[in-house]
């Protein structure tokens, strides 16, 4: 097992990680999709404003964009880390 | 070969597949079982988790939900982002540490975590009921399907669902269960996107229906937008339009968010995290998981808008490619005579779609009847009744009012516009489609878009995988919360491996039982105890593992009384409106949007209890002494991927 200071470094950078992505869950969602949308309403994606769009189908495509980005980043703080399996 | 014949054949040989899957991979070890050994590939275990997480609901009902809801179509989106966007919420914040901690159950590590048997017991409790009001839909949906499609009764063809389930789910655990969801995602996908894609290149011109539904209307000579002429022509018939903003914008958040925690915290979802090999591939496979739900949730908005439309202008001609009501609206002798339109009274008779021709003119009209109308309607009916029914000698005073109602709807048809006329110049007396069930834009979209018989076997073919699959999954986690959780946890440690298999499967058999004797005899709420099955795993199951996994801090009294104040708030916040345990004339309050509390719909409520859950742990926990230190270590140890439990070959 890793030592005590090495895994609360990286549990540390894992937080913050983790945060950084939720902050860009919660925007291209909730703040996109159905909060911004009024205000962003003459922005146009095709055929649909971009408030719609986000909402249908543009968050979907973050979500996945995010989690094989989180799941990539960490594969490389565990190696940093020394904490891999 | 009729339809009826192709059906059976195309269901048969999906069967035939799924028994097969099951036999070869029988479990014989409680690793097995619960876990599928834990050797299933991240990809493998996505497609899975997709099939899991995709039931009849998803499957059948939720382009039309979108398609056809009275506050337009963009109003409905908190389904598309709720139920994908937990996926996040699963890959950073539970899946990874929960393969770590490398045990069977959600309850199992609550109660380990918070060093507790209540908080075990609690956990159980909320995980069985979240779970048997999900499979009571499933159970239902493959009844529904099997009597759409296979001309048996709903009744019987739950009890030939309920066997298959047996069959598999029984014999082969977590493992069979696994590479037979992974059979029928691939089933229900391309059942899916077939009819989409040919409506979308109908439509649009668009191979691909996601840019379908950005795209431009194509037999309008591809100078409209599809959404802009989907806009135009429903607001045509007084409809509200289809990317009209929400009315309120409050509750449309809390309701996302409430789907997205609900669907982090379903245990049947969370278990499929513990069958992959290491807690990097719990990670990617999260993402795995969403590459194939969203496969299918980036298409169903398409699907919904392009149905709709297309269903439209099916009874508007003229709506194709000018104004709807410039033209005449379908006659029923065409109805009757062309074979394009032979699919309207197929779905007639099954109910789905019903009009009538109230004005007697030869043709249908559909369009959104103004609510001053349907009053009056509603009062002459009832006068007319009164009329009828009456044994009294002197008539005259009911006939008064029969003459008094008469004269009122004259009044409202002529008050009420479409399209700048008043429906009496127009002749009309009311919409005269009186039904369109949100399952027929899924279920008819074959048939609309001209495709062969084969597509619509693969639809039913597709529908009951959804169904089965969902079933499964959730069959699996009582089980597992039964054998491992109950039994083995509290009431007879000492059980030997082979007796917990053993107990296992009864416990399965008893739960498919259970779920099909519900199924037979559904509770009438079946739709609003979904909600609570939503806001319950909201509020109680995901912020205890949050909590459990990313603070050291709280402790066994202050996770349970999180759980149990989430659990109460939650649902007194939803008997308040439904009825008291569901009992229909007990709610307190109206179920409307003016009686909500700030707004906040029972549906929605799933977010507060959560934050009600996070507050009372922390407080409690304050006031009381903090956890052992083998708990801290525990927490420190699942936050490190190193020293996870070695994958076991199958």
């Amino acid at each position: 097992m890793a030592d005590k200071s090495t895994s609360n470094a990286y549990w540390a950078a894992n937080v913050r990680v983790i945060l950084i992505s939720l902050a860009i869950w919660f925007v291209c969602s909730f703040g996109l999709g159905i909060i911004l949308r009024p205000a962003l309403s003459g922005i146009h994606i095709g055929g649909a404003d971009l408030g719609f769009w986000f909402a249908q189908n543009g968050s979907i495509y973050v979500f996945l964009v995010l989690i094989f980005a989180y799941a990539a980043k960490m594969n490389k703080l565990d190696k940093e880390y020394g904490v891999e399996e | 070969m009729d339809q009826f014949t192709l059906n059976l054949i195309v269901v048969g040989m999906t069967f035939a597949l799924y028994i097969g899957i099951a036999i070869w991979a029988r479990a014989g070890s409680t690793a097995e079982f619960y876990a599928a050994g834990r050797g299933v590939h991240p990809v493998m275990n996505g497609m899975a988790t997709g099939a899991d997480w995709m039931s009849a609901a998803s499957f059948i009902s939720m382009a039309g939900i979108i398609a056809l809801s009275p506050a337009g179509g963009y109003q409905q989106s908190a389904f598309l982002m709720g139920w994908t966007g937990g996926y996040v919420l699963l890959a950073l914040l539970l899946a990874p540490y929960l393969r770590k901690f490398g045990k069977f159950t959600v309850p199992e590590f609550i109660g380990d975590r918070f060093y507790s048997g209540t908080a075990r017991l609690v956990a159980v409790v909320c995980l069985i009921v979240i779970s048997v009001t999900y499979v009571i839909g499933q159970m239902r949906g493959v009844g529904v399907t099997f009597s759409r499609f296979l001309e048996v009764s709903t009744d019987n063809g739950l009890y030939i669902g309920a066997a298959i389930v047996f069959a598999y789910a029984v014999l082969g655990g977590m493992k069979g269960i696994t590479y037979t969801q992974v059979a029928q995602y691939v089933v229900l996908i391309i059942a899916y996107t077939i009819p989409a894609i040919f409506i979308s290149l109908q439509l649009t011109g668009s191979f691909l229906p996601q840019l379908g539904l950005i795209g431009s209307y194509a037999p309008q000579g591809g100078e409209v937008a599809m959404l802009e002429k989907l806009d135009q022509v429903v607001t045509e018939l007084g409809f509200t339009a289809y990317t009209a903003d929400t009315s309120n914008m409050f509750n449309m958040v809390l309701f996302t968010m409430s789907l997205m925690i609900g669907t982090a915290g379903l245990p049947h979802v969370i278990i499929r995290f513990f069958t992959v090999p290491k807690v990097s591939d719990a990670r990617s496979s999260a993402g795995w998981a969403l590459v194939f739900i969203a496969l299918l949730y980036t298409v169903a908005p398409a699907v919904g808008s392009m149905a709709r439309l297309n269903l439209t202008t099916t009874f508007w001609p003229n709506a194709v490619t000018g104004n709807a009501l410039d033209g005449d609206a379908i006659a029923l002798a065409d109805i009757d005579s062309k074979p394009e339109l032979a699919w309207i009274n197929t779905w007639k008779a099954t109910k789905l779609l019903e009009f009538s021709d109230l004005n007697g003119d030869g043709k249908i009209q559909y369009f959104n009847e103004p609510k001053a109308v349907t009053a009056a309607n509603k009062a002459l009916a009832d006068a007319s009744k009164a009329l009828a029914d009456s044994t009294e000698a002197d008539k005259s005073a009911l006939e008064a009012k029969v003459a008094e109602a008469k004269a009122a709807v004259d009044a409202a048809l002529a008050e009420a516009t479409l399209g700048g006329k008043s429906l009496a110049e127009r002749g009309l007396v009311g919409n005269e489609v009186t039904k369109i069930d949100n399952d027929i834009m899924v279920l008819a979209n074959p048939e609309i878009a001209k495709l062969p018989g084969w597509v619509i076997a693969l639809v039913a073919a597709g529908g009951l995988a959804a169904a089965l699959s969902t079933a499964a999954g959730l069959l699996l986690a009582i089980s597992s919360a039964i054998s491992h959780d109950l039994i083995k946890g509290s009431l007879n440690p000492q059980i030997s491996e082979k007796g917990e298999l053993l107990a296992a499967r009864i416990s399965m058999g008893v739960a498919i039982a259970v779920a099909t004797w519900l199924g037979l005899n559904p509770p009438g709420f079946a739709a609003q105890v979904v909600a609570l099955a939503f806001g319950l795993a909201a509020a109680t199951i995901f912020p205890a593992l949050m909590m459990g996994i990313f603070s050291t801090r709280i402790n066994k009294e202050g996770a349970i009384s999180g759980m149990l104040a989430g659990l109460a708030f939650t649902s007194v916040y939803i008997f308040l409106y439904l009825g008291w345990f569901f009992i229909p004339g007990t709610n307190v309050y109206e179920n409307t949007a003016a009686n909500y509390f700030f707004g906040i719909s029972p549906l929605s409520i799933g977010t507060v209890g959560a934050l009600v859950n996070f507050v009372v742990a922390y407080v409690v926990t304050g006031m009381t002494k903090a956890p052992p230190q083998e708990v801290v270590e525990l927490v420190e140890s699942i936050r490190i991927p190193k020293g996870a439990g070695a994958a076991q070959a199958h």
